[in-house]
């Protein structure tokens, strides 16, 4: 236990668990903000109130994970300068000002507007709230852009130098578009749009497979899907084009993600590895399966390689990743996901042509709708382990090739470090749970579908034939409005 | 460029003392909000109170998470090194606010109302007093080398001067707490708070006697700072501006007034400040390191004006457009009006 006592891993323990934790939330109030707006533009385009219910019975999910989402936000924050001081002072002139755009440009506008759109409904026209909830969505995804400018710079720090041990920026906007920085944004945005599709698909699917309001879920269950017609495929194609990078700008992170331990020289073809169990200690893998030549294509679209495909015994082991099988496997089931999407995408996409997703059919098709709900949580196992391959995969280095992570640490005693770090796991497993309890509680109550609809007369039709257990809305009056 | 490297600075540490006042004002009656909401006999008038404030706690607290962000890209050095110092204090706001954020979502959700309302009054609390902590240390000075690195142990912001920073803060966010709430609500509810409201005014102000008493006595860099030439005037002024404040608080809440009592409090809020800023000024990590020293590039300062500087107004445009959307009287967990 010899880790107990050393500040720098408790750190790093500590950073890893409190950012994948809070990547967890913040992938719906991204992708869901974008739902949201397309469904209450086509309620103010359409005026079917099934829209505007749409986007009443969502937004729950979203304040929920928006709670959490700026509750595991804060300390991700001000780590950076509780536990990585000297990475802050380092960095600071160009990553400090980043966390800066991103708390005025994206935190502000969202965290305003929020209140408008859940509950202004009754206290501005219907334009404005439409304008609150774009806003909304504009705000959450302008933090994807501004966090993922700040991580990519530290993937590829460009625009500047070192200097005594303080980064130096001569270009700030070679800096904020550094090599990695459009193609990342992308991938995580597509990310997030992803995961909520699969979340909206899924949980519209439970509903269907149990038979609760078949026909205003089959609506959500298509508007995800038509979207991930384009989603899914784009995603890869995005993903690819993260590999090729590293490929080009991060060498000991692609032998990782590849398991690679000896160099394959350019003119030659590689294969890929499908599976294997590397071993650090060795430097080799104990055992393997490869797809012939399969490499060369994957990263060049061709047999042989134009460059060489370094592997990772060329680097000394402080110099290199370690824990290759995490990063190994964590890419291999980011893929396996990613692929998964796109086929279940197919198969619905199918049978929608096929008409078999229709009101009245929709229910007969029991193993699609199970595939969807099984689908729902695959993107968050996707989104972290992307950030394990892209995090893991470049220690040694804080910034990479710069700045070592040992170096970015405070100066803190270990036993602090271990307090807090028992407690955020303490507290985020109670978190956990809460959000899984009070998530599938939402989910069981169902949509309210007795809400008055703005602007329209109180005793329209019953959109929904199925009876439904209906359970009264239990949130104080000001919610409901 | 010369003078660039002293103005830019300067430019940045007002606007950071901007954000952190406005933070303070803000979540200060937020924070003062929850704690009171501890000492509130039943649910329903918790309920209430926490209604009140569902739709601003958050853009309320993210004028820290800006100030937070302002301050590492301007003076990243202080950045690291405050918090550094102050790992367990931090924390403890952390922790504070997330189970603040959470009783919000969860307490709608939830049958067991009681449990996550605890949690909102506690977080609130726990949260105060990280920061009255973190408050009296920056105040009391924290020990660092020649080149602005941390030296001291994990407990030094501990101390009595901190302990008494920390409860005169719990007292101010009371008072600014019921001073909205005489705003904000009508009847019973109403009239207790001109009560809490009266009380922490008192509470507050002997806090600030005892502060500013042993101030000058027990730092000296306090008492060159404050005996300075064109300063001690002002510094003379301030003590007495602040008690003709709480005279005239303590007057509009005899006569039972609505809407004045916040706006005095928040007068007393901003004199308060301005004296603790013109104390702290030139330094930022007191009693160290100026902000010429900590300070970054003049060229990432002047990038951070305009990406940042020029949404000031912005911000607070919507924000205050956020507060009319919402303006009346909350009563019985509705807004009316
Ligand atoms: C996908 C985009 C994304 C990523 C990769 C991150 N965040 Fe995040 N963060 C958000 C997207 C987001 C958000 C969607 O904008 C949140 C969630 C809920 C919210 O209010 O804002 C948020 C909240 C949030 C808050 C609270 C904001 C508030 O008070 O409103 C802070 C301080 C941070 N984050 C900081 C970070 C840091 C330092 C990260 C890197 C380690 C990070 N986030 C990763
Ligand atoms: C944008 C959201 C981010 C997410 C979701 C994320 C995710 C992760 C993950 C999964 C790890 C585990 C690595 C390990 O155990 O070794 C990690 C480590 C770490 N990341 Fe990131 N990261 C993010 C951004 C950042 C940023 C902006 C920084 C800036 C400092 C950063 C710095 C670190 C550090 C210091 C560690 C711990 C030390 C280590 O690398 O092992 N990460 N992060
Ligand atoms: C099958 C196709 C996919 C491929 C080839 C792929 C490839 C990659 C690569 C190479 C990285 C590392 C980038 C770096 O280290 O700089 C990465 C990161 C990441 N991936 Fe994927 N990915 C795929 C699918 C997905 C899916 C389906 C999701 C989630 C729904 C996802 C989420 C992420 C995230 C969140 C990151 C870290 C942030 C970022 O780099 O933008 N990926 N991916």
């Amino acid at each position: 236990m010899e880790f107990l006592s050393d500040s720098v891993v408790l750190s790093r323990m500590q950073f890893a668990l409190t950012a994948l934790f809070h990547m967890l939330w913040p992938v719906l109030t991204t992708g869901m903000g974008i739902y949201l707006v397309i469904v209450e533009g086509v309620w103010l385009k359409t005026r079917n109130p099934d829209y505007y219910l749409h986007a009443r019975f969502w937004s729950k999910f979203y304040v929920l994970n928006f709670g959490i989402g700026v509750a595991t936000g804060i300390p991700m924050e001000f780590q950076f300068g509780t536990n990585w001081s000297r990475f802050s002072e380092a960095a600071g002139n160009f990553f400090g000002s980043v966390i800066g755009f991103e708390a005025s440009w994206a935190f502000m506008l969202e965290a305003a507007f929020l209140g408008i759109m859940l509950f202004g409904w009754e206290r501005v026209n219907p334009i404005i709230h439409y304008v609150s909830t774009i806003l909304v969505a504009v705000g959450a995804n302008l933090s994807t852009l501004w966090i993922l400018t700040a991580n990519s710079w530290m993937q590829t720090p460009a625009g500047g130098e070192l200097v005594n041990g303080k980064f130096i920026v001569h270009d700030y906007f070679a800096a904020i578009a550094n090599p990695f920085m459009k193609n990342s944004v992308l991938h995580m945005f597509f990310a997030t749009l992803e995961t909520s599709l699969f979340v909206i698909g899924g949980i519209s699917a439970w509903y269907i497979l149990n038979r609760r309001h078949e026909a205003f879920f089959s609506k959500s269950l298509k508007i995800a899907l038509a979207a991930a017609i384009a989603v899914a495929p784009l995603q890869i194609y995005i993903g690819h084009l993260s590999g090729e990078q590293v490929y080009h700008y991060q060498p000991s992170k692609l032998a990782a993600m590849e398991a690679q331990w000896e160099t394959t020289p350019a003119g030659q073809s590689a294969d890929w590895s499908l599976l294997a169990i590397p071993n650090d200690k060795a430097q080799k893998n104990d055992w393997e399966i490869t797809v012939p030549n399969a490499l060369g294509y994957i990263l060049e679209f061709k047999q042989k390689l134009t460059y060489p495909v370094r592997g990772l015994s060329e680097w000394k082991p402080e110099d290199r990743p370690h824990m290759i099988g995490l990063i190994y496997y964590a890419f291999r089931i980011m893929i396996g996901i990613g692929f998964f999407f796109a086929g279940l995408m197919l198969l619905s996409v199918l049978q929608w042509l096929r008409g078999k997703l229709s009101a009245e059919n929709i229910a007969q098709q029991r193993w699609l709708m199970r595939a969807w709900v099984f689908a729902a949580p695959l993107g968050y196992i996707a989104v972290d382990s992307g950030w394990i391959v892209r995090c893991v995969g470049r220690q040694p280095w804080i910034v990479y090739g710069q700045i070592r992570t040992v170096d970015g640490a405070s100066n803190i005693p270990a036993s602090n470090v271990l307090v807090s770090l028992t407690s955020f796991a303490v507290v985020y497993s109670i978190l956990f749970v809460g959000v899984l309890y009070f998530g599938s509680r939402i989910i069981r109550r169902g949509p309210n579908l007795e809400l008055p609809v703005p602007g329209i007369e109180p005793d329209r039709p019953a959109v929904d034939t199925t009876p439904a257990e209906f359970v009264p809305d239990e949130r104080p009056v000001e919610a409901q409005q | 460029m010369e003078t660039l490297t002293y103005f830019l600075p300067q430019v940045w540490f007002v606007v950071l003392a901007l954000f952190l006042l406005l933070y303070v004002m803000l979540d200060g009656f937020d924070l003062g909000v929850g704690i009171l909401s501890l000492t509130s006999k039943d649910e329903e008038r918790r309920g209430i109170l926490m209604t009140s404030l569902s739709n601003i706690w958050d853009a309320n607290e993210t004028w820290l998470v800006l100030m937070g962000g302002g301050l590492f890209g301007a003076f990243p050095l202080a950045y690291g090194t405050i918090l550094n110092a102050l790992y367990i204090p931090i924390f403890v706001m952390i922790f504070g606010f997330i189970f603040r954020a959470v009783a919000f979502e969860f307490r709608e959700l939830s049958n067991r109302k009681f449990f996550w309302n605890f949690a909102f009054g506690a977080g609130s609390f726990v949260a105060a007093l990280g920061q009255g902590f973190a408050l009296g240390a920056v105040l009391k000075g924290i020990a660092v080398d020649e080149t602005g690195h941390f030296i001291g142990t994990s407990w030094d912001w501990l101390s009595w001067q901190s302990v008494l920073v920390a409860l005169t803060l719990i007292q101010a966010y009371v008072l600014i707490g019921s001073t909205y709430l005489v705003w904000k609500t009508t009847g019973e509810l109403q009239t207790t708070h001109y009560k809490t409201a009266k009380i922490a005014a008192l509470t507050t102000l002997i806090g600030a006697i005892f502060i500013t008493i042993s101030t000058p006595i027990f730092y000296e860099s306090a008492r060159t700072r404050l005996f300075q030439q064109p300063l001690v005037y002002i510094f003379a002024v301030i003590p007495i501006l602040g008690v003709l404040l709480i005279w005239q608080l303590l007057k509009s809440l005899n006569r039972q007034e609505e809407r004045a009592p916040f706006l005095w409090t928040i007068l007393l809020f901003v004199l308060t400040f301005l004296g603790l800023g013109l104390i702290v000024f030139p330094y930022i990590i007191p009693v160290k390191i100026t902000i010429y020293e900590a300070s970054a590039d003049p060229s990432s300062l002047v990038i951070m004006i305009i990406f940042i500087g020029f949404l000031i107004p912005v911000m607070l445009f919507y924000n205050l457009y956020q507060y009319i959307v919402f303006r009346g009287k909350v009563t019985g967990g509705h807004y009316e009006g």
